[in-house]
């Protein structure tokens, strides 16, 4: 109990003080999860729209690898992109593992299918009706199709959500292909799990708190965000 | 204006037959029937929003073009009001505008027409307020509204009063009869309600499991009617 409440005050020491080497972990953290979710969420809301609006009898196939895509264990995605990116890997040539873009590539592998599934999900509930309602008032399919994504904007806005929650919770992939290099790929949770291996269980919490901070930040902006679609 | 020759229509059986109907300019229509006869599923193949599988669809005299961009001209020449009122989460003003905007009118043409639809329908006053805060009827006046704003050549209800108060079924039937006759829109009414289709149509179809069992001008459908399941019908005996 009082490891947690030190690391409250830990916390609170890090933030007052603007540690050069805390705020560095902090950007790359957001730099990474937020840039994760921009492209999961322009590649996931179009696909999660056209599967939405197609008869579910016609997407089944689809819709189970998605499911079971959205459930990928983080370690598993990280393992998979290391492989392609690894020097013997077919993207080997690049040279993105370890570097900040490759923690990016991970992390839209994990959240791109969230925000394909529940944008679907959501599409599905009456992006139908709204489709045919738009059609019989004259438009045509892009409009249409963009008065279904505004008319469920709640629902994608919710899979754009937990998907950033996923991401920025998540640890497995962007050690595997990060690497956890201090200065260059160190993010929050990896800065977490390499102080709790050195026991600085204060400065972990500390950086626990931190974390959840930002998220409950980024959370309220697309919360409200959703509240405003209402 | 709109004829269908041998239209057949199938799902798991066969939903629609329908060996000739023709739609004639600035008439009123009321297709009538029970429930499950095929009466919406008529009005969405008129609309093109479900495809048959065979038979000729004719508009204006012209067959039904293959080319989606002479199709979507075609289909925007008509307009379908759903039996349930949806209407998009934005406000009263944008929900009307959205058929001018989809068609590309200038904004000043839109500014004028939008505020000329609100005063007919007794609304204006709610012009800003969100659509999803209406009433049952005043949803159902913009549902019309809406789908009148870019004056088509045929205007498509399905049960258009259903779940309404006498009061509202009254404005909403004052509604039609006024867009009918001051812009020569072509109406094409689907409804259960006998009474309405007689106080309100000038000609009435009668569908039975997905057959056009009569059509013709409403005095006779009601008053002389060929069929007996017609006659049941009108005449409420028909258990459904």
């Amino acid at each position: 109990m009082s490891r947690l409440l030190e690391g409250f005050v830990e916390a609170f020491q890090l933030i007052i003080a603007l540690d050069p080497a805390l705020l560095q972990i902090v950007f790359l953290s957001l730099r990474v999860s937020i840039l994760a979710i921009i492209i999961s969420t322009l590649l996931g809301v179009p696909l999660g729209t056209l599967l939405g609006l197609k008869p579910e009898r016609k997407t089944r196939f689809v819709n189970k690898i998605i499911f079971t895509f959205m459930g990928m264990p983080p370690v598993v995605a990280g393992l998979v992109i290391y492989l392609f990116l690894s020097r013997q890997g077919p993207l080997g040539v690049l040279g993105l593992l370890y570097t900040p873009t490759a923690m990016i590539i991970a992390q839209v592998f994990l959240s791109f299918p969230i925000v394909t599934g529940l944008t679907m999900v959501g599409i599905r509930a009456k992006g139908s009706e709204v489709e045919e309602i738009a059609r019989s008032l004259g438009a045509g399919s892009a409009l249409a199709a963009w008065t279904v994504v505004r008319e469920s904007r709640i629902a994608i806005l919710g899979a754009i959500i937990t998907g950033f929650s996923r991401v920025v919770a998540e640890v497995g992939a962007v050690m595997i292909v990060g690497g956890n290099i201090a200065g260059h790929t160190r993010v929050m949770t990896t800065a977490i799990v390499l102080e709790t291996r050195r026991g600085n269980f204060e400065l972990a919490i500390g950086l626990g708190i931190v974390l959840l901070m930002l998220s409950f930040i980024v959370n309220s902006v697309l919360y409200n965000i959703q509240r405003g679609g209402e | 204006m709109v004829e269908l020759t041998d239209i057949r229509k199938k799902y798991d059986k066969e939903v629609l037959k329908v060996d000739k109907l023709l739609f004639q300019k600035g008439l009123i229509y009321g297709i009538i029937g029970p429930s499950g006869a095929g009466k919406s599923t008529l009005l969405r193949i008129i609309n093109l929003l479900t495809p048959f599988n065979s038979g000729t669809y004719q508009f204006m005299g012209r067959p039904l073009p293959s080319n989606g961009q002479e199709r979507l001209k075609l289909q925007r020449k008509m307009a379908l009001v759903f039996q349930k009122t949806l209407l998009f989460k934005d406000s009263v003003w944008n929900n009307v505008a959205y058929g001018l905007k989809a068609r590309g009118f200038s904004r000043s043409e839109i500014t004028q027409r939008v505020g000329e639809l609100l005063e007919q329908v007794g609304l204006q006053e709610l012009a800003f307020r969100r659509a999803d805060t209406l009433s049952g009827g005043e949803a159902q006046r913009i549902a019309i509204a809406r789908a009148v704003a870019f004056e088509p050549h045929l205007l498509l209800l399905d049960e258009p009063t259903a779940n309404l108060d006498p009061g509202n079924i009254e404005l909403i039937e004052k509604m039609i009869r006024q867009l009918n006759r001051t812009k020569s829109i072509t109406v094409v009414m689907v409804t259960h309600n006998v009474f309405q289709a007689h106080r309100i149509a000038q000609e009435v179809i009668f569908i039975h499991e997905g057959r056009i069992v009569e059509s013709g001008p409403t005095e006779q459908i009601f008053e002389e009617p060929l069929d007996p399941r017609t006659k049941a019908f009108v005449e409420g005996r028909m258990i459904y």
